[in-house]
């Protein structure tokens, strides 16, 4: 149990009165005292998938990289290229170590040609700014923005009729990983159509001061479908069954996109960029490792770094692992050696110290069915 | 939640687990506190009938969504029940904790035990100081 003393010392959101006030669970999440669960994970997991919810994602880091260089030193540093988006779009990215590990993982949004609003990670933010501003040798201007943006995150088949009550910009015609700028619940506010849930949904960007006033105005437009305020508890298996990677489970320093079978993110026929020769050796040779689903077929539920057995041996550990409330299973993902990385294969799980069957799968465990 | 919610009659852990005593079986199960901690109960791992367990040693363990949770032993004694029903309804562990909740049954093997755990009042008051901090 954290102590008074530490939680005070614990980072806040905007909106960290609304939780409380709420009577949400608090827990310190890489140094945020944030919202782990309001109602339980299992009711806000499925109010996302069937209906709708609403995420404080406040602890979010914000980079704002400006100048006619800014592309270019965007570009020197992530896997993805940067360049080849256009105004009012986002992009999925890696920013890279020179071993091709992940420094971060990041959405990169270009505002205009010279102007670009990164979203990191939270524990993650401090130093990807000083990574950025050391390797900046570019005509360009790196800016920590993190103190101007409050970040809520609308997702469910639900959000965009939600979404739409309150503002202008016309969010049906809005087309995933685009956004735009205009006036949302009455404030200036940047809306992208991005989640971290496997579900549609927007995430809207506006300054701290209004975040409350804003997070009551989606609650409100969200009534008739019975939105629910969630937690990281919810976001953590939403993202679980998309299968989708966290920094410091599916992916770290060590790790390389093509290992965390994101190789749609390396774009190894632009310019030079940090990392870049690393991974062009392991997309030559081949991975040694990969990270891969599974579902338990015994009873019992995997955990994050449970020992992953193949005929009695330990060959790799589990990354990321829960019940999955939707699914109704207990799914999970590791790291193998790539012998054993193809779906279909029989594993064990070590869970206290006691093997339980499972069985490797392909991801995402879940797809939502578009519309 | 007031210590009048944690049944005068129980017996306490500083592990959140309670246990009542009826002639020389005793009943066991975790706390109020420690389910509401815990949050929606998905999953339980119990002994089996003639296990013996020792007082403080850990003999399962209790999963929710989010986290897992090792349950030890208020007292020693041999298992002669299982509340097999969580089994397909864990979730009695979260709406009856006290009650319906109960986790296995022990035939007590010294009931001088008993009187080292903590009363109702006792472990009311350390869950009050250990959620202020």
């Amino acid at each position: 149990m954290p102590t008074a003393e530490s939680q005070c010392a614990l980072k806040r959101t905007p909106l960290h009165g609304v939780h409380c006030d709420a009577k949400a669970r608090m827990v310190d999440f890489g140094g945020w005292h944030m919202p782990v669960e309001y109602d339980g994970i299992v009711a806000e997991h499925n109010a996302v998938r069937s209906g709708v919810g609403l995420f404080d994602v406040s602890h979010m880091g914000e980079i704002v990289i400006r100048g006619p260089q800014g592309v270019d030193l965007i570009d020197s540093l992530c896997s993805n290229r940067a360049a080849d988006l256009q105004d009012g779009q986002a992009q999925y990215s890696g920013l890279l170590n020179p071993q091709g590990g992940f420094v971060d993982d990041l959405l990169v949004h270009r505002i205009a040609s010279d102007h670009y609003l990164l979203c990191v990670n939270a524990a993650n933010q401090e130093g990807d700014f000083a990574w950025i501003s050391d390797h900046n040798s570019f005509d360009a201007e790196v800016t920590f923005a993190s103190a101007d943006y409050a970040q809520l995150a609308i997702q469910g088949p639900q959000a965009l009729v939600t979404a739409s009550k309150l503002t202008g910009l016309d969010l049906a015609a809005m087309r995933y990983y685009w956004f735009e700028s205009g006036e949302f619940a009455g404030v200036p506010a940047l809306v992208a159509r991005t989640g971290y849930t496997g579900e549609d949904g927007f995430e809207v960007y506006a300054a701290p001061g209004d975040a409350v006033a804003v997070w009551q105005a989606i609650l409100d437009a969200g009534a008739e479908h019975s939105i629910r305020p969630c937690g990281l508890g919810a976001r953590n298996t939403l993202r679980l069954e998309a299968a989708m990677s966290l920094y410091g489970h599916e992916i770290d320093a060590t790790v390389t996109p093509y290992e965390a079978g994101l190789g749609w993110i390396v774009k190894l026929g632009k310019p030079a960029f940090c990392g870049r020769d690393v991974l062009a050796e392991q997309k030559r040779r081949g991975v040694s490792r990969k990270l891969v689903g599974f579902e338990m077929t015994g009873r019992g539920i995997a955990r994050d770094g449970y020992g992953v057995l193949v005929d009695g041996d330990e060959v790799g550990h589990v990354t990321s692992a829960s019940p999955a409330p939707w699914l109704g299973n207990n799914i999970g993902l590791c790291m193998l050696p790539v012998e054993h990385a193809q779906p279909g294969r029989d594993i064990d799980i070590a869970i206290r110290g006691r093997p339980v069957g499972a069985k490797t799968v392909r991801t995402p465990f879940y797809k939502r069915t578009r519309q | 939640m007031s210590f009048m919610e944690y049944p005068a009659e129980y017996r306490y852990t500083r592990e959140h687990e309670w246990v009542r005593l009826d002639g020389s079986t005793a009943t066991v199960g975790i706390t109020h506190h420690a389910q509401d901690q815990l949050g929606d109960v998905v999953f339980v791992e119990l002994p089996s009938v003639g296990a013996r367990l020792q007082a403080g040693g850990p003999f399962g363990a209790v999963e929710s969504v989010k986290a897992v949770s090792d349950i030890y032993a208020p007292i020693s004694g041999d298992v002669t029940e299982v509340n097999d029903s969580l089994i397909d309804a864990p979730e009695k562990i979260n709406e009856d904790p006290h009650g319906e909740g109960w986790l296995v049954r022990l035939a007590v093997a010294d009931s001088n035990e008993l009187p080292q755990l903590l009363s109702a009042e006792q472990y009311a008051e350390y869950v009050a100081a250990e959620t202020d901090g």
